[in-house]
């Protein structure tokens, strides 16, 4: 099964201290040096128990590359399988954003910066490829010298807009970048009358808020790329080319350097690392995997628009790099499935029959996981039946044209609603007045001592469900981006590591 | 010259914002060391509340109360909306992740300000809402008359009586702040947290009372800048925050972070660099002019220009 796991390679996982010693220590005694979750670690690692302990044990022997050679060649195939336009675009989009997550990943996983202008790299790749194989300008260079040129010059401009903050800390750079970010847009969108200083009639750059359209296609070794199909070979060559950079310069001198700076940036300057200069690097490196995604983003829609690199797609990469964990590729790939089926389900002017049945769902299957007796959760959740046949029954005795209003909910599903949820006639302001109790309520929830816990949950379920009918399933393309917002405040609350990425001690 | 002063009056109205939202940006910065990009997003809700107070009352067009009384309860609810706001997300936010890696906090601050814009256009929706209180004029009270009149300045600049009100407010503000850091126990409190976070905690200072009263007056002052915005510039809008707290942050490190007098100073430079930009140059470059600004401040002093070289310490 891994014939090619030589034990010399860097990629072979450190040897695992042999069984018995760890247990055979005693715990009072803290060994001096050594952390108390590095102590702990090897504990931990024995405790993967039963079959999927030893499916994970077993992964974890294989080594990375036979793995990425394993995704190649199993992602190689969903094209034979597929014609459907729409899932090899889902599969192109995956690439694309897998892409710029690998290179955010060299970022903030690697390096521990935060960048908040990585998707103004990402449109000037995109620009940059639109400027020159368009008709703007007339220019129309072949594709091969323009990706090498194009991520070149996203890298420098990468290292021109890290340089200022070199001397500074990390939180200096997040300002900085999130502040080139809007300047990016901003530029763009006035880019087409930009006068130098006002001294000079204005010219048009980039079109303005209309965009570069008319992209020439990718020209590659005398193929021009026409179908979806020859897009996705290339974006996964692209993947795989730049997988197997980020994987050879992360086990490099270089890659081992980062994640020293990542965990203590005091203690790799004193022993002699070039702190300022692995920073720019690892920042143009990222800003060059963003340019380079850039160019296959603009061919492969064949317009650019200065909206498509705004702050929702920046909070999106970082939801998706962050929500599986940062600095792992399975974590990535989970990240995009998460944050993926989020955008598809409540995309605008979708069925908000499909994203109802998937929230109640998500809500139970929480509920199952979270609630342990099982008469427990029985209780609440015919209690919040119960309650919601209550309210229901009072509304329709006190005001009883408050109950029959237009829910977004249609279908079989929102006829069952009706006769459980309240439906007011002018839904818009009891929705607003809800979604702020609901919001109060789950803040509450969170704080009350534990045995008043289900007696809170019932009204906060029954909110929801009314909350959900009356305002956010109306409204699916604001609420896919709270839901964003409100993940990565619980994720990292709950779990700072991602989901499926290991934690760390941050040495201070 | 008549340009000028009109620039120059815009730029102080426009750097008083700024500066009351980078005060709070600041004292949050000098004791958790933490960027709450959710700030800028705090003065947004504060624009809206005063807008919610203002509707209550009859709108500006015909307001059932005294305008000096409605412009009291307008700042009285936003500032304690925004306090209270500020206070829940560092309780529910932030404070469980203190001693986390330092990302993971500014990645929540995102979270927040993702979450608070798009519930805030979810409920108020994406148009612009106004103020409009040029109706005010109409009003025949005492404030009435002086608000339809306003001020002259040399060169016949016309001076409205918000303008007065954004920067007189400001000040007051300011010197309450000042005095309150300065002289009470709990502004001593905050100073010594500030300092040494964990050897103020061995003082016996509560320190998440301290971080909490931060929050409230920072994002009080928030609220407070939401209103003023409001009252001079008429528009708000559920996104308006983003922009403002990147500008306010930006005069935080132009002035020297965690410096108050520095947020105020910062505050001001950035305003007056956007209108004289925006009158002299471009409207297109005043955000760019600010990125200058705040690159070249921190390649010639990066401590800002209040503030003083602060030495790492492990």
């Amino acid at each position: 099964m891994t014939p090619d796991d030589d034990p010399g390679t860097p990629a072979s996982p450190p040897p695992e201290p042999p069984g018995g010693q760890a247990p055979a220590r005693a715990p009072a005694q803290p060994r001096i040096g050594v952390d108390e979750w590095v102590a702990s670690h090897a504990g931990r690692r024995e405790g993967y128990r039963g079959p999927i302990g030893a499916a994970r044990a077993q992964l974890e022997r294989v080594p990375q590359p036979a793995l990425f050679a394993l995704f190649g060649v199993a992602a190689g195939f969903v094209p034979l399988f597929t014609n459907d336009g729409y899932y090899l675009r889902v599969g192109i989009d995956t690439l694309i954003y897998m892409l710029l997550a690998l290179g955010l990943n060299i970022v903030v996983g690697f390096a521990g910066l935060l960048d908040l202008g990585y998707v103004a790299f990402f449109g000037f790749g995109a620009y940059g490829y639109a400027m020159l194989a368009s008709p703007q300008f007339h220019l129309h260079w072949p594709t091969l010298a323009i990706l090498p040129i194009v991520t070149v010059a996203t890298a420098a401009l990468g290292f021109l807009v890290a340089l200022p903050s070199r001397r500074l800390i990390g939180d200096y750079l997040a300002i900085v970048t999130l502040f080139f970010g809007q300047l990016f847009v901003s530029v763009v969108n006035n880019g087409n009358r930009i006068s130098i200083l006002g001294f000079t009639r204005g010219y048009n750059v980039t079109n303005g808020p209309n965009g570069i359209a008319n992209l020439d296609p990718f020209h590659l070794f005398g193929h021009q790329l026409e179908s979806l199909r020859s897009y996705f070979y290339v974006a996964l060559v692209f993947f795989i080319v730049v997988l197997g950079a980020v994987y050879l310069v992360s086990n490099s001198r270089t890659g081992r350097a980062w994640r020293s700076l990542r965990e203590d940036p005091l203690a790799a300057e004193l022993m002699g690392m070039p702190v300022n200069q692995l920073k720019l690097l690892a920042f143009a490196f990222g800003a060059g995997i963003a340019g380079l995604t850039g160019t296959l983003f603009a061919s492969l829609n064949t317009a650019v628009f200065s909206s498509d690199f705004d702050t929702p797609l920046l909070i999106m990469i970082y939801a998706i790099v962050i929500l599986g964990g940062a600095g792992s590729l399975g974590g990535v790939i989970l990240g995009w499935l998460i944050v993926n089926i989020t955008f598809e389900l409540l995309r605008p002017n979708s069925d908000p029959n499909h994203a109802t049945w998937i929230v109640f769902a998500v809500l139970i299957a929480t509920l199952l996981v979270k609630i342990r007796p099982w008469a427990k959760l029985g209780a609440i959740l015919a209690g919040t039946v119960a309650f919601g046949f209550a309210v229901h029954a009072i509304v329709s005795a006190v005001s009883p044209h408050n109950i029959h209003g237009q829910g977004a909910v249609a279908g079989s599903l929102g006829r069952a609603l009706k006769h459980w949820v309240v439906l007011p006639a002018q839904p818009l302001q009891p929705g607003n007045y809800a979604l702020v109790g609901l919001i109060l309520l789950v803040l509450a929830l969170t704080e009350m001592p534990a045995r008043w816990r289900p007696f809170a949950l019932v009204p906060t379920l029954y909110l929801t469900a009314f909350v959900w009918d009356t305002r956010l399933a109306f409204e699916p393309s604001i609420t896919r981006l709270i839901l964003i917002g409100v993940m990565l405040i619980v994720l990292m609350n709950a779990r700072p590591q991602g989901l499926v990425g290991s934690a760390r001690v941050e040495i201070v | 010259m008549n340009l000028f002063i009109t620039e120059l009056v815009a730029g102080i109205v426009h750097g008083s914002v700024y500066a009351l939202i980078a005060l709070g940006y600041s004292m949050v910065y000098g004791i958790l060391k933490l960027l709450n990009f959710a700030h800028g997003d705090v003065y947004m809700i504060g624009s809206f509340i005063g807008y919610g107070v203002l509707t209550v009352f009859g709108g500006a067009f015909s307001p059932s109360i005294p305008i000096g009384i409605l412009l009291i309860l307008m700042f009285l609810s936003a500032m304690l909306g925004g306090g209270l706001l500020g206070v829940a997300i560092e309780r529910f936010a932030y404070r469980r992740l203190r001693e986390a890696p330092r990302i993971a906090p500014l990645i929540t601050a995102l979270g927040v300000s993702f979450f608070l814009e798009n519930a805030a256009q979810l409920m108020f929706g994406a148009n612009y809402q106004s103020y409009n209180t040029y109706s005010w004029d109409s009003n025949s009270s005492g404030l009435g008359v002086l608000w339809r009149n306003g001020f002259t300045a040399p060169g016949h600049v016309h001076v409205a009586v918000a303008q007065i009100i954004v920067v007189g407010g400001t000040f007051a503000l300011m010197v309450g702040l000042t005095l309150f850091v300065s002289r009470t126990q709990l502004g001593r409190a905050m100073r010594a947290t500030s300092y040494d976070r964990q050897a103020a905690e061995m003082m016996g200072i509560d320190v998440n009372r301290v971080i909490a009263a931060a929050f409230f007056i920072g994002s009080a002052l928030a609220g407070a800048a939401g209103i003023f915005n409001g009252l001079v510039f008429q528009q708000i809008q559920a996104y308006m925050g983003f922009d403002a707290g990147l500008k306010a942050f930006t005069a935080a490190v132009v002035g020297g972070i965690g410096n108050l007098p520095g947020a105020v100073v910062g505050g001001l430079a950035i305003g007056l660099a956007e209108s004289f930009t925006i009158g002299y140059v471009s409207s297109t470059f005043s955000d760019a002019i600010v990125f200058v600004l705040l690159i070249g401040v921190m390649i010639l002093r990066p401590s800002g220009l209040l503030g003083r070289a602060a030495t790492q310490k492990v």
